[in-house]
């Protein structure tokens, strides 16, 4: 590239402490498995303008906290053929799911399948209290995922990428170098080649996933990793994968990875 | 994307009323990618290929690159080199194979190729997630190719 990105990347110093008192790493040394990509990986949270990255700063300004609040009620509220809510099971999700968030997606032994947060809760929905899925990127769906994040907020993303999750790691891999479209881009041509530059009148982040799900100012809601792959991949002028296609969960897992250590940041504000 | 479609089938059908335009196929690149016989032998319009250049929904090249002359346009990119001066680095031929398929130029660039119809992967309808069947309509028409070659030809600085 003529233009590299080392010289020009021009995230912000600032650091990132919510509600005056979790300090969140949001820069921090590439894990191993990155062979190099990047010389520091970096929350999207630093490629935000300061009035976007205050609204983050403190949960009565961050909007994306009133999901949280409707989330709550749902996981009180009995639903199904079992008339169970997620409380009946896991009660008060400040204890029960402290540090969860930090390892998804992750392999589950007795489904044999790499799971994602959404994967999960909707097995639970399922097959603990016989009520319908949530449809995968859905609002209650992201609602419910920020609920449980916001229970690590603060603790480092740790995903495992090896033993029984190597081969959905490798696809995911693939599938972020892959040249998608007829603009023929990958995730890696924006998010790892030039993070920190303009395109048009956006700021390229590194395209991390550990604010996920994010409030956005542009649709003021809640929104779903895969929400933000289909998005990307539909830019490129391709065919998109769906959300909670195996494609995504695969990239999901790799996209996690790239973001080891980083705080858990859900829910996260950004244009 | 609407916008460049019909822009695009009636440049077509005024072209087809003369010679026709070279078929994105049948593009002859040189060794380092430059394309020397004009892809319609119509004149390309330099203001044209202005338009091409900053529209968002037709050639959005200042999505990558800034273009000075073009300053009333703003959100120019920085993901590849400015355009200023071009004319002084490339011949037009060398320009005309850039835009056409910036890759037989630079061996894989970001840039996309804007005079090629197939051998995409998931190749999609424009920007609606959706698949489309290749051959794909190029990204531009053999005359915006055209005159996008002749605005880039103004931008000189000697
Ligand atoms: C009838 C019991 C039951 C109900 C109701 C239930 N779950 Fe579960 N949940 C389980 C069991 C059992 C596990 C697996 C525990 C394990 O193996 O770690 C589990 C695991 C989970 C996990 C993964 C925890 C981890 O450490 O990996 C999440 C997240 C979760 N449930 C969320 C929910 C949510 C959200 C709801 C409500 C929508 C819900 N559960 C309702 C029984 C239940
Ligand atoms: C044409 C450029 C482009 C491509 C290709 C692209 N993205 Fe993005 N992506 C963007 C832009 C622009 C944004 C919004 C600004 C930002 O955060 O980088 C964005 C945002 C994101 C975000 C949100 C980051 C945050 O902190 O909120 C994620 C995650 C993401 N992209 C992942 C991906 C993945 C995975 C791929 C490949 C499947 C991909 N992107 C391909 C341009 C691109
Ligand atoms: C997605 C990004 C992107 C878009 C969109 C794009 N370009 Fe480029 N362009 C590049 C990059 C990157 C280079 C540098 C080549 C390299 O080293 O890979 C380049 C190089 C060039 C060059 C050679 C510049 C020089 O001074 O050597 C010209 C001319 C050019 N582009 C014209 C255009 C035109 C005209 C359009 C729109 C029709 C366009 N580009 C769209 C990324 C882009």
């Amino acid at each position: 590239l003529a233009v590299p990105a080392l010289v020009v990347a021009d995230p912000d110093d600032d650091n990132l402490v919510i509600n005056g008192e979790i300090e969140m790493t949001t820069k921090v040394e590439p894990a191993d498995h990155l062979d190099g990509a990047l010389p520091t990986v970096m929350s999207g949270w630093h490629f935000r303008a300061d009035e976007t990255q205050a609204l983050q700063m403190d949960d009565f300004d961050n909007p994306g906290m009133i999901f949280v609040d409707q989330a709550m009620d749902a996981w009180q509220t009995a639903e199904g053929t079992e008339d169970k809510s997620c409380a009946s099971c896991h009660e008060d999700p400040a204890d029960s799911m402290k540090g969860v968030r930090a390892t998804y997606p992750k392999w589950n032994e007795d489904a044999g399948e790499v799971r994602t947060l959404a994967m999960q809760i909707n097995d639970c929905r399922e097959n603990q209290m016989g009520a319908e899925p949530y449809k995968y990127d859905s609002g209650p769906m992201a609602s419910m995922e920020a609920l449980i994040s916001v229970q690590s907020r603060g603790m480092p993303v740790d995903v495992a990428i090896d033993g029984p999750a190597q081969e959905t790691w490798e696809r995911g891999k693939e599938i972020y170098y892959t040249r998608y479209g007829q603009l023929e881009l990958s995730c890696a041509n924006c998010h790892e080649q030039n993070y920190g530059n303009m395109i048009r009148a956006d700021h390229l982040s590194q395209g991390q996933i550990n604010g996920f799900p994010v409030y956005r100012l542009k649709n003021a809601r809640l929104n779903t990793a895969h929400g933000r792959f289909k998005g990307c991949v539909r830019d490129t002028r391709a065919e998109t994968f769906a959300p909670g296609s195996d494609a995504f969960v695969a990239l999901e897992l790799y996209v996690a990875s790239r973001g080891n250590g980083l705080s858990v940041e859900a829910p996260s504000v950004r244009n | 994307m609407r916008l460049w479609t019909l822009t695009g089938a009636a440049i077509i059908a005024a072209g087809s009323a003369t010679a026709g335009p070279v078929a994105p196929t049948d593009v002859a690149f040189g060794e380092y990618g430059s394309v020397s016989e004009s892809l319609t032998g119509v004149p390309g319009d330099p203001e044209a290929g202005a338009n091409v250049v900053k529209n968002k929904g037709i050639g959005n090249c200042i999505a990558c690159h800034q273009v000075s002359a073009l300053s009333d346009t703003p959100f120019q990119g920085e993901i590849g080199p400015p355009l200023d001066g071009v004319a002084d680095r490339w011949s037009e031929a060398e320009i005309r194979g850039i835009v056409a398929n910036a890759k037989k130029t630079y061996d894989g660039t970001m840039m996309p190729s804007y005079y090629k119809v197939e051998g995409y992967i998931r190749p999609g309808d424009a920007y609606t997630g959706k698949a489309a069947e290749e051959p794909l309509d190029p990204l531009l028409t053999a005359q915006q190719i055209e005159d996008v070659v002749a605005f880039l030809m103004t931008l000189s600085e000697e």
